[in-house]
């Protein structure tokens, strides 16, 4: 039997410690799956998780002719976590307050889409400025897919994972039909595809030969200036008692309704920019499939930040290293892309498994023992 | 007209038979948003079971207990040790869909025979009545039996008093004597056995194959329909039927003409699902006179 | 110690090239090998190129890439670990195949069914619509109520075309018959395809045709007692009793040609569509139907290969009554690769 003890304060070692735990036991579970699989599991491990990161000290260390090939990885890996990051530092945020965002995915489709409405919508030859608009546009459209199960929440008590969750289908078709009918290229063949947004409208490369692009800076911005909002502004703190109290904060004045308009219109906010940087810089028109998935996977991102916005993009980065290195993976050692996703499971298990080392001690004991 | 229904109950029985199960576990006071993930694991492995032994009768069996076993992963890391509960059910179906897909490798492109029916010959075939009522398989009734055997003990046994009482107010019903982790934990493994039968029937019935990530969202909607329903039994079976039915709509509609886009029609199921979910909730106290009060809230036993 | 590590670690990655193989050829696929449909089929010919090339050659490929911006560094990652011959093979890795062959201009690289060329990327596609008709032909001589049902993904001119093709060589056998189609929005769900086949049944139809790659349809049509035809690969195990035949995606004669072009240093950009005449569109057997009906299928086959039958010859008019194409002539490609438009006796909406 597990008996939880709880300590007197929580451990603050632990705090930062669980995750490193957790990815620990993730790479031993992961290796004795590898070995079942018939794989070796110090090589597949390596190609999972760490090669992204030889290829990067490769870069750094080598002299410039050499080094160049090596930051292709390392910058991809940092692609594909900004949207990661967006989207986590925003949710670590709502879920700080106990308020459930689980329809990020359908907030970055409709941040998608209206971001890509102004933009096919602009004057040919429009020029940089208009990169600015179309992100506002992001950040909009995830707010109005977000308005709706926090209005929802707040007027009918209607329970926000449910009605977040099914905004996801209906943003998923509303975006098939758009590319499939009223914004569909007519050059295109026909195929489910909107003309591709003109250059003002892609996020600016920073560095040649990679997709490396602007959005690391928003990426970074948002998740520092949530970090200093949750920590050290009153905004902040009313956020966290909601979460932890609701009670204590009703008698403090905080109000619970305005809490969870404002967590949920910030996190779908930056789901929406995700959706708008992710289309611009990687993709470049609209199409029905835009990895509208990150939203459900920022959610692993925000509870591998310990809910910590700076924390998200650590964990941002992780798990964009469990893809990449499951793409590898495909290529290398043959292994099919499911296990992926048992990779992604295990980690967030053992995550929260871990985190409850913090608040408590376990102990195994007989039933029947004090 | 009749084969819309006919289709109507088919579709409607993963779905009731695994938010049947939630039902159970959410009156305990758990919030388990693993059933997807529980449902396809229950798919393959009934799949898997099925196809080497030839039984179909094992297949099941066991789609229930690998449902039940995710059920078990789940009530560890959060009844025992305490997690968030809607994030430990959300790795639950992340958890679910890769480990799925990874056992159901071996099984792609493989086909079995569909559940047979229960045929009564002179009776099934001669009438509509007969049609749509009588010979289907022996899951489409199961599930119905479930309902009222969930119902019965929910309201008539001193089991099912005990489950309410845990999912309403766990320290009390902590200070009456009840185990209410042992409670939660059968209560969540139940959900996870029907979670496991409901994709058990999707790749025995529904369409006898495997296919990665078979359930499309079936989980999700099952998820939606327990509060849709109240958490009452019975109200849970026309949602279920309900649902089957809006979701028919997206072919019947355009075979009957319906002059609406296909990806109208499609997105009909999950906006009728906010539209419910909206409906029952708008009366605060009739959602706090039938939600289990302590839903998704982890319990400790203070000495 | 750093010299040592990059040595080291240059020396994993060329561990993973080296080979005694002339030439690495990649493959990238947009569903799962086992989906027993599209991919399973471009997997076939994968298989049937090792087997010709033997230890001349090595393959790769990478399953379930989604046509989103994960395709890029898929197809680039390939590029960059010495593969020499790359198969991308959907529509959507279309503009992500282009990007990169401009940055590997020695790598040479094959997208399936798109339009956009480069002088070291080609296009190839199947004439699938001239599969369409021979079962078009199949069908219109089972169909008993007149009415076939067509279980339809997504309505792009591929699709579209499959579906006139069918329609105008089954009304060739009988004015009468009309086609309902069915969208599921999705190339693979099994679920949604045996409730588009189910409701299409329960209309009426006798005889079903899929553009979907699951057999799942295939199946209700076999437990419902009703004809259908398997789509990309052999789906006669799904349904042993109804399959007629099956169009099959024989990609083994392409590959294997352009892989020898590679070898032998010949290889060009070129946009190749073949159909039945080069094998690339394959009827599997013709199986549960009368003699007359296999007769006249086969007939189908050879007409087509020998160029006496075109399964567009005109007249041909739309649902609105223009004239698409007049007598005596035939659709030319363009027409056919920019198809949005239905024939008489289809039924179902095109969203435009």
């Amino acid at each position: 039997m597990i008996v939880l003890e709880p300590r007197p304060q929580p451990s603050r070692a632990l705090g930062l410690l669980s995750p490193v735990i957790a990815i620990g036991l993730t790479l031993v579970a992961g290796g004795i799956l590898m070995a079942l699989m018939g794989r070796p599991p110090l090589q597949a491990l390596e190609i999972y998780f760490f090669q992204p990161f030889e290829e990067f000290w490769l870069w750094l260390t080598l002299p410039a002719d050499e080094a160049a090939m090596w930051l292709y990885t390392p910058s991809e890996v940092v692609v594909k976590a900004i949207p990661l990051a967006l989207i986590g530092a925003g949710l670590a945020v709502c879920f700080r307050a106990n308020v459930w965002n689980i329809g990020a995915a359908g907030q970055y489709t409709l941040g998608a889409v209206l971001g890509g409405w102004l933009a096919l919508g602009a004057p040919e030859g429009a020029s940089g400025i208009w990169l600015a608009p179309y992100l506002a546009a992001g950040v909009l459209g995830g707010m109005i897919c977000a308005a709706i199960p926090a209005w929802l929440r707040v007027r009918f008590n209607a329970n926000e994972i449910l009605v977040s969750l099914m905004l996801t289908y209906v943003a998923a078709l509303l975006l098939d039909w758009l590319v499939r009918g009223p914004l569909k290229d007519p050059a295109g063949y026909g195929f489910p595809v909107s003309k591709d947004f003109s250059e003002s409208f892609v996020m600016p490369v920073l560095v040649d030969g990679t997709r490396l692009h602007l959005g690391v800076v928003f990426a970074i911005l948002a998740a520092v200036a949530l970090w200093v909002m949750m920590g050290r502004t009153m905004k902040g703190f009313e956020v966290r008692v909601i979460g932890a109290a609701p009670r204590a904060g009703a008698f403090a004045g905080f109000s619970r309704d305005r809490t969870i308009w404002f967590v949920m219109l910030l996190s779908g906010g930056l789901a929406g920019l995700a959706g708008a940087i992710e289309v611009s810089a990687t993709v470049g028109h609209l199409q029905p499939q835009i990895s509208a998935e990150y939203g459900f996977v920022a959610i692993i991102v925000a509870f591998l930040g310990r809910l910590n916005p700076v924390g998200a993009l650590f964990g941002a980065v992780i798990l964009a290293v469990s893809y990449i290195g499951g793409e590898n993976a495909q290529i290398m050692l043959k292994l099919p892309k499911a296990v992926t996703g048992i990779f992604q499971g295990m980690l967030l298990f053992f995550l929260l498994g871990c985190d409850t080392l913090i608040r408590y001690r376990i102990r195994l004991a007989l039933p029947g023992r004090a | 007209m009749e084969n819309f229904i006919i289709s109507m109950i088919i579709a409607a029985t993963p779905l009731l038979l695994a938010a049947m199960g939630e039902l159970v576990t959410e009156r305990s006071g758990v919030l388990n948003l693993g059933v997807e993930g529980m449902m396809l694991m229950g798919a393959v492995v009934s799949f898997a079971v099925a196809n080497s032994t030839g039984s179909s009768t094992l297949g099941i069996a066991c789609g229930a207990g690998a449902g039940l076993t995710m059920a078990l992963i789940f009530s560890v890391i959060a009844l025992s040790l305490l997690a968030n509960q809607a994030a430990t059910g959300l790795a639950l179906t992340i958890f679910g869909i890769g480990a799925s897909g990874l056992i159901g490798q071996s099984f792609v492109g493989i086909a079995l025979d569909p559940l047979p029916k229960l045929a009564i010959p002179a009776l099934s075939d001669s009438t509509a009545f007969g049609r749509i009522l009588l010979g289907h398989d022996a899951m489409v009734y199961l599930a119905l039996a479930l309902a009222g055997g969930v119902a019965w003990f929910l309201s008539n046994t001193r089991g099912g008093l005990a489950l309410r009482a845990v999912g309403d107010n766990h320290d009390s019903g902590h200070a009456l004597g009840y185990n209410v982790i042992a409670i939660r934990y059968l209560a969540t493994m139940f959900g996870g056995a029907c979670a496991g039968l409901g994709g058990a029937y999707l790749s025995l019935a529904y369409t006898p194959m495997w296919a990665e990530n078979m359930t499309a969202g079936r989980g999700w909607i099952a998820l939606a329909l327990v509060v849709f329903a109240t958490w009452k039994p019975w109200r849970l079976v026309a949602g279920a039927y309900l649902f089957a039915a809006v979701t028919q709509l997206q072919f019947y509609g355009q075979d009957w003409g319906l002059p609406v886009a296909s990806q109208f029609l499609a997105m009909a199921p999950y906006v009728a699902t906010i539209l419910a979910l909206v409906i029952i909730s708008r009366d605060v106290n009739l959602t706090k006179a039938n939600a289990p009060a302590c839903i998704g809230r982890p319990f400790r036993a203070e000495r | 110690m750093i010299r040592k590590l990059a040595l080291a670690a240059a020396g994993l990655m060329l561990a993973a090239t080296a080979q005694a193989a002339d030439l690495k050829i990649g493959f990238v696929y947009v569903g799962p090998v086992g989906d027993f449909g599209w991919s399973y089929q471009h997997d076939q010919g994968r298989l049937a190129v090792e087997k010709e090339f033997g230890d001349r050659v090595e393959t790769t490929y990478v399953e379930s890439v989604p046509e989103g911006p994960d395709a890029e560094r898929v197809i680039r990652q390939l590029a960059a670990s010495g593969h020499g011959l790359i198969f991308t093979t959907s529509f959507g890795y279309m503009d992500p195949t282009l990007k990169i062959a401009k940055m590997f201009p020695k790598v040479k690289f094959e997208h399936a069914t798109g339009y956009k060329r480069a002088k070291n990327l080609s296009t190839y596609s199947a004439r699938f619509y001239e599969g369409r008709h021979v079962i078009g032909t199949i069908a219109g001589m089972m169909t008993k109520t007149k009415k076939i049902g067509y279980i339809a993904s997504v309505p792009i001119p591929e699709v579209v075309r499959g579906i006139n093709s069918a329609t105008l060589a089954a009304r060739k056998i009988d004015p009468s018959i009309t086609v309902q189609v069915i969208w599921v929005n999705s190339w693979y769900d099994p679920g949604k395809e045996a409730d588009a086949a189910k409701a299409l049944i329960s209309n009426g139809a006798d005889v079903i045709m899929q553009h979907t790659d699951s057999p799942a349809g295939l199946q209700a049509a076999e437990n419902a007692g009703v004809y259908a035809f398997g789509q990309a690969s052999d789906m006669i195990k799904f349904a042993p009793t109804h399959q007629l035949t099956a169009i099959t995606d024989n990609w083994a004669p392409y590959y294997i040609e352009r892989t020898k072009a590679v070898l032998d240093g010949t290889w060009e950009s070129t946009n190749t569509w073949g159909g039945i005449a080069a094998g690339e569109v394959k009827m599997a057997p013709f199986t549960n139907m009368p003699d007359d009906v296999k007769a006249a299928a086969k007939k189908a086959v050879a007409d087509i290969a020998s160029g006496a039958v075109h399964p567009f010859a005109g007249p041909i008019k739309d649902r609105d009554g223009v004239e698409r194409v007049a007598a005596g002539a035939v659709a030319d490609d363009g027409m056919l690769l920019g198809m949005n438009w239905f024939v008489e006796g289809v039924l179902g909406d095109l969203p435009k």
